[in-house]
């Protein structure tokens, strides 16, 4: 398949990891942020590829997976409402609240519906004038912009029978947080190219310096993610601490100035609670005042409910490499797609997930406590 | 702060105390419903060998016995409709038994206001599939249920067939060393489907590959006796039908990724979508696991069939990771293939 194929070729691949392997001198910590870019490692077995040239860790990327509890709560409260249709995507509806998910509230009568854009859920508020439509408006950067797009049309057309609930995060303030940990072990970072789509890569030059760590701008085929771990890794070996863009077919350095601008109209940074991780300063966004009306957590008086989570999995030590998925002694056991113990289990695209989908045939290899 | 992070996880929840949608994928929650609710009150040994068909003898001749109910959305589509659906669904369930269809059973729930056309569209369909085979309809039943208490259109099938002699498929007969063929490209069905439903347009025409296989699956067996299960691999796709057979037998399973017939358009809507192939259901698909000896001959005589044009050999079993289906990636690596615990879910991004 065109544009897709290219990027699978597995002789190229083959080159790429012998080059890796040729040039690494040591074993280098990375990390990937976006968990597809998690999912494509894993599944391809990228990992196995370049033995131990490179440890990749898992970062804390995956949107399903950090959505915080009590907005779970808050979409199952709002869910329930009798005449309300609830729009999500499609794997939100399986993430764990307090007492349960999205499915049982669709099981128990509730609308909820899956949609791949919030202008479905747009149209199903033209077309359902009588009833109140909202679109869970999740994710990084990526989503985003999508979603200010919704609520600034919503507001042009006059729609009142349209809201969201809106759980925005972003990355800059997560990789912070976790190159501020004094049990970091990080060397470099994969930036998640879809994000930068969105946002560019100016945010990763400031952290590039400030932390004197190496950032590569990565796609999500295989190729695209070896080329980004040989940039990283070349850098490494030379001392160098930059920005470099191997997603270029995707990512400028502006990034999509529309988008922000229209993201930077709907919404404004906010303080965000991630879960597996908790409160995160300055993290994500929420909808400004101006958009109070398309606000589904004033809309239905939700903003109280609150919930908290209580210590169980090892999700801590996985998200900052200090532990591999393998190592969690309920991992595959307790703790399944099925019935989650932790955040990175809960989307196809969390650290866990992924391992217990694609490879929990192999012995644990590379943890360190 | 020192140390590491203090991060906390959500607490386990399970899906006990309620039917969602899940129960119906053909995944792992369906396997359960079977095991924790129907096995236990049922107590058949033939029904706990969970063919897709049942094999009784009565009175000397080998009967083979199945029953299925479809619910599919939209009822027209490429490639067929609820109707053909539903009569080449339980044949190929016979087919999988090596038997030869003989008997239908028709029973139709319909919602209060159902356009007549459509019902008489879809009868249409069912007796010119039903021709085709050729099996008869001949016994039914029809319910109404009030407006909003149905989709349009439910249709339960059941079937009888005839097993020939020297004909015995089943998984516990699988062993390491079989070949694993597959009959042609998977995913046709549910994306074709997802497509009509979605109003996602392809530049070709992908359809469902909707198709009685008895007629494969006796040139099948003209070629060799020696095949020892085989599957339609319907709702929860390739991979489903594998890890049941897997777990059946006692068995690995190794497919090779490059081995696997997908149409372009397939991959390129499971690549927007964010699905897997492996997971997507096919109505016209079987896949065989045959002794090594008689692989080749099965595999010649499957391409010489309209229905197996594009058979292919896609794995092998082994006597390593029991129960685990893996697959081989172009790049040498393997990753597990495993059976979802539900419906297949788009990915947020």
């Amino acid at each position: 398949m065109k544009y897709l194929d290219e990027y699978r070729d597995p002789a190229l691949a083959r080159r790429l990891v012998d080059e890796i392997r040729r040039t690494a001198k040591r074993p280098w910590v990375l990390m990937e942020i976006c968990g597809g870019q998690t999912h494509t490692l894993v599944k391809c077995g990228i990992e196995e590829l370049l033995g131990s040239a490179v440890e990749l860790v898992h970062g804390p990327g995956c949107p399903v997976c950090v959505t915080p509890l009590e907005i779970v709560d808050k979409a199952i409260a709002i869910a329930s409402i009798p005449e309300v249709v609830f729009v999500s995507y499609g794997d939100m509806l399986r993430v764990p609240g307090s007492t349960g998910d999205l499915f049982r509230v669709k099981a128990s009568g509730g609308d909820v519906r899956i949609a791949y854009s919030p202008m479905d859920a747009l149209r199903l508020a033209r077309e359902n004038p009588q009833r109140p439509v909202v679109f869970f408006a999740v994710g990084f950067e990526t989503t985003a912009p999508a979603n200010a797009m919704a609520a600034w049309q919503a507001k042009r057309e006059g729609l009142r029978n349209f809201s969201m609930l809106v759980s925005h995060v972003l990355v800059p303030p997560a990789i912070r947080l976790l190159l501020d940990s004094p049990a970091n072990r990080v060397e470099g970072f994969i930036a998640p190219g879809h994000v930068c789509t969105v946002m560019g890569y100016e945010e990763y030059e400031e952290l590039a310096a400030r932390y004197r760590v190496p950032f590569v701008v990565g796609g999500f085929e295989p190729l695209d993610l070896l080329e980004a771990i040989r940039l990283l890794v070349r850098q490494l070996e030379e001392g160098r601490a930059e920005v470099e863009n191997a997603y270029a077919r995707s990512v400028t350095r502006a990034g999509n100035l529309a988008a922000r601008e229209r993201m930077t109209e709907v919404f404004e940074v906010a303080d965000r609670n991630w879960r597996g991780i908790g409160p995160i300063a300055q993290s994500g966004f929420r909808l400004r005042a101006e958009y109070a009306a398309f606000d589904a957590e004033k809309v239905f008086g939700v903003e109280a409910i609150s919930a908290s989570e209580p210590p169980e999995c090892i999700s801590a030590l996985v998200l900052q490499g200090l532990k591999k998925p393998v190592d969690c002694p309920v991992f595959g056991t307790r703790c399944t797609p099925e019935t989650p113990m932790g955040a990175p289990m809960v989307s196809s695209e969390g650290a866990c997930a992924a391992y217990y989908r694609y490879r929990r045939h192999i012995a644990p290899v590379g943890a360190q406590a | 702060m020192s140390g590491p992070l203090e991060f906390t996880c959500p607490v386990p929840l399970a899906v006990k105390d309620r039917i969602v949608l899940g129960h119906g994928s053909g995944g792992k929650l369906s396997a359960e419903l079977l095991h924790d609710v129907f096995l236990p009150y049922f107590r058949s040994p033939i029904l706990n060998r969970l063919d897709d068909q049942a094999v009784i003898e009565i009175g000397g001749a080998r009967l083979a016995f199945t029953t299925d109910s479809f619910v599919v959305k939209p009822l027209f589509f490429r490639g067929g409709d609820i109707g053909s659906l539903a009569v080449n669904g339980t044949v190929n369930d016979l087919a999988m038994g090596g038997a030869t269809p003989l008997y239908l059973s028709a029973g139709f729930i319909l919602e209060e206001g159902l356009d007549m056309e459509t019902l008489r569209r879809v009868a249409e369909s069912m007796g010119r599939a039903a021709e085709a085979v050729p099996v008869e309809i001949v016994t039914g039943d029809t319910k109404v249920v009030e407006k909003g208490k149905g989709d349009g259109l439910f249709i339960n099938t059941t079937g009888i067939g005839l097993v020939p002699e020297g004909v015995r498929l089943t998984p516990a007969l699988v062993r390491p060393g079989d070949r694993v063929l597959l009959s042609g490209s998977i995913g046709d069905h549910g994306i074709a489907i997802l497509a009509e439903r979605e109003g996602i347009r392809f530049s070709t025409d992908l359809a469902s590959d909707c198709a009685p296989l008895h007629g494969l699956v006796a040139a099948m067996l003209a070629a060799s006796l020696d095949i020892r299960t085989m599957r339609d691999p319907t709702r929860g796709g390739l991979s489903s039908a594998l890890n049941e057979i897997a777990v059946r037998a006692g068995v690995g399973i190794t497919i090779e990724e490059s081995a696997i017939p997908v149409r372009e358009e397939v991959r390129g809507a499971c690549e927007m979508l964010g699905l897997d192939p492996l997971y997507v259901a096919n109505e016209g698909k079987l896949v065989a696991f045959v002794e090594p000896h008689a692989a080749e001959a099965v595999l010649e005589a499957m391409r010489r069939h309209p229905l197996g044009r594009d058979a292919a050999l896609v794995g092998t079993v082994t006597d390593t990771h029991a129960g685990l289906v893996l697959l081989r990636t172009p790049f040498g690596t393997r990753r597990i293939v495993d059976m979802l615990p539900g419906d297949q879910l788009p990915r947020i991004c």
